[in-house]
């Protein structure tokens, strides 16, 4: 370890990465949960609620990973800034 | 309106259909310009096309947008507008609906562990999957067992598009019973423009036809779906015809012709193909290529939140193999006897005026050429660096790297056409099920590789034997009930019990507990472990960070050592 292992970001903050584990998780394991919507009532416009209900997930799994999207990413500029910055002072003195 | 041959008393050559075909080739032939305009495209470089990362990543350069239309073309492939429909048609939800859930759970484990892998290959100049598994493990074996799988599993993938490009061609009436050489010529055209693109332009001519491609797609899909259920008077006929013709039973075997909506019987197959699917798709060597092209961490996890467009699309695409039962389509190949695949086209070209099933055609058709020219470059790119480079010509420079993936690159896509042409369309099929299968057992090592260094090299090597060997075992036993043929499907009982599952789950769960065993026990008999070039902080990095190369200038005495070692 003659090299130092400079970080690319700094310490996490958990909040951010569990809410967007649960929504991740959720959104996985919901749509493969079978029993729930293996049934023909009630319909949509004619569609059995076997087919519609799993058509209405794509756009919930989408709005899910775009939240946690947003969540990540806001943490990750977060901890990415606090170890930049003091290398860039670092640098300075 | 069975599945079965229905043997026709008149000749069964169609007839040819005009102004679709005019269509259709016009749009071939303008995606072909673009095919090689791309080579300048984003070309600012004086260095021309002379890496992999320039010819074979696109420059590593693609945004949001373009990232959008090529993962959406690269992975709703031709091959899946063909097929899913027609497994609809054929046999229901449990082997063609489930693409929806899949292509849902897709996303998030796309979010999860597509931008480790982003970070990791940015740093240390990784353009394949297989460069990834021998920088963390410094295993020669367990390389090249990746990149193998990733070349065969992919070489079948790109000969099933060829079959998407058949089933448009017969539709249209291209194609005799009596001459096969005239019947594969417009085939073998397309490909050989399709080649020479690819081989000029590399990962861009893709991109740019992506973009073509999709609007297209879409264009269809939206207009068939909005009008198809109107004149056909509503979903609830469409619904009603496809329930009756899945639950009649069928002479042959005794059993429903179909599955509507899947009993408790199927749920786990149901599921554990969604899952398992989902799995995989990332562990292609074409989603990876997709996926380290794009510029910085982010762009991939955005567009798993914009991707599932895609899913939506699909999902509707997949109900119109139902409206085909309700419209009576008969798809009827060359040879007289009734071949599914050939449901969507022929739906179109039944229900609209000709100019716009010629566009719908055209769509599947380029459809087609998009993948197939995205995994014909991702499985030369696994042969130049994890085969010729690692194993060959260690000191390979970039520019010679560069020319041996394009020549391999004729080589797969020439392989893929003889093995349509020369072989049964079914043997496309059963490797391409195969495929998938084999490419999950790549998972252990390349997932917890993105995570941790606690599986032995050798323990995911013996894991990754066992999964195949499993999983090709399992895939030969099953059998058509039909045909009696084996390779019958890719749904197995868990060994010991009657749970029906996707055997590449089960054989993913095998090698996973192998590699998990085993590794307990090489560490415990001190087996070396192999030398990992990457650290931690690498696993993070973005765009903005230095990568390997410039930190060891940096720091010239730096030896890069595991981070846990």
């Amino acid at each position: 370890m003659s090299t130092p292992d400079l970080p690319t970001r700094g310490p996490a903050r958990p909040g951010p990465y569990i809410v967007a584990g649960v929504l991740l998780a959720i959104a996985i394991l919901v749509p493969l949960f079978v029993p729930a919507y293996s049934i023909d009532q009630p319909r949509f416009a004619g569609m059995p609620f076997f087919y519609w209900y799993q058509m209405l997930w794509v756009p919930i799994t989408a709005g899910m990973v775009g939240i946690s999207y947003r969540l990540v990413t806001k943490e990750d500029r977060r901890r990415r800034e606090a170890v930049r910055g003091a290398r860039t002072e670092g640098v300075e003195q | 309106m069975s599945g079965f041959t229905v043997p026709l008393a008149t000749t069964p050559d169609r007839p040819v259909n005009g102004v679709a075909l005019a269509v259709v080739v016009v749009l071939f032939v303008l995606v072909a310009v673009l095919g090689f305009f791309a080579a300048r495209w984003r070309a600012g470089k004086e260095t021309g096309l002379h890496s992999l990362d320039e010819w074979g990543l696109g420059g590593r350069g693609f945004g949001t947008w373009v990232t959008w239309f090529l993962l959406g073309g690269d992975l709703y492939t031709a091959y899946t507008f063909v097929a899913v429909p027609a497994a609809m048609w054929a046999t229901g939800a449990v082997s063609g609906f489930f693409a929806v859930p899949y292509t849902i759970v897709l996303y998030p484990i796309v979010f999860l562990l597509m931008s480790r892998l982003w970070s990791v290959s940015h740093r240390h100049g990784f353009v394949t999957p297989a460069d990834f598994v021998g920088g963390r493990y410094g295993s020669r074996a367990l390389t090249v067992a990746v990149a193998l799988t990733g070349i065969v599993a992919t070489m079948p993938y790109i000969a099933l598009q060829l079959v998407g490009i058949k089933a448009v061609l017969t539709v249209l009436g291209l194609g005799s019973a009596q001459n096969a050489l005239l019947t594969d010529l417009p085939l073998i055209i397309a490909f050989v423009v399709l080649a020479a693109y690819t081989y000029t332009s590399g990962l861009r001519a893709p991109a740019l036809i992506a973009v073509v491609k999709d609007l297209l797609i879409y264009l269809a899909v939206i207009v068939a779906v909005v009008y198809l259920p109107i004149k056909f008077g509503g979903w609830d006929n469409i619904f009603g015809a496809a329930q009756t013709k899945l639950d009649a039973v069928s002479p042959a075997t005794g059993k429903p012709a179909g599955v509507f909506i899947p009993g408790a019987a199927s749920y786990s197959a149901y599921w554990t193909l969604a899952l398992g699917s989902a799995m995989a798709l990332f562990m292609y060597p074409h989603s990876v290529t997709g996926v380290l092209a794009t510029k910085s961490r982010n762009t991939i996890r955005k567009n798993a939140a914009v991707l599932p467009l895609y899913s939506l699309m699909l999902g509707f695409l997949a109900l119109l193999g139902y409206a085909a039962i309700y419209a009576g389509t008969k798809p009827i190949d060359l040879n007289g006897a009734v071949n599914p695949q050939l449901v969507v086209p022929q739906l179109f070209l039944d229900n609209f005026p000709a100019w716009f099933a010629g566009i719908a055609l055209a769509a599947i058709a380029i459809g087609a050429l998009v993948p197939a020219a995205i995994m014909s470059i991702a499985a030369a790119n696994l042969f130049t660096r994890n085969i010729y480079r690692d194993l060959i010509r260690p000191d390979a420079s970039p520019r010679q790297e560069a020319k041996v993936s394009k020549i391999a690159s004729l080589v797969v896509k020439f392989g893929a056409l003889i093995f349509v042409i020369a072989m049964d369309q079914s043997a496309a099929i059963n490797m391409q099920l195969l495929g998938g299968i084999w490419i999950l057992q790549t998972f252990p090592a390349i997932v917890a590789g993105l995570y941790t260094r606690w599986f032995h090299r050798w323990a995911l090597f013996a894991g990754w034997v066992a999964g195949i060997i499993y999983g090709t075992v399992a895939a030969y036993n099953v059998v058509n009930p039909v045909t009696k043929a084996n390779f019958g499907g890719s749904i197995a009982a868990i060994p010991g019990t009657n749970v029906q599952v996707y055997i590449a789950v089960v054989a993913f769960a095998i090698n996973l507990i192998v590699a998990a065993i085993l590794s307990l026990v090489f560490r415990a008999m001190k087996l070396p472990d192999g030398k990992d070039i990457t650290r931690n902080s690498d696993y993070g990095a973005d765009e903005n960070d230095p990568k390997v190369a410039q930190l060891q200038r940096e720091y010239p005495l730096g030896e890069s050592g595991g981070s846990r070692l």
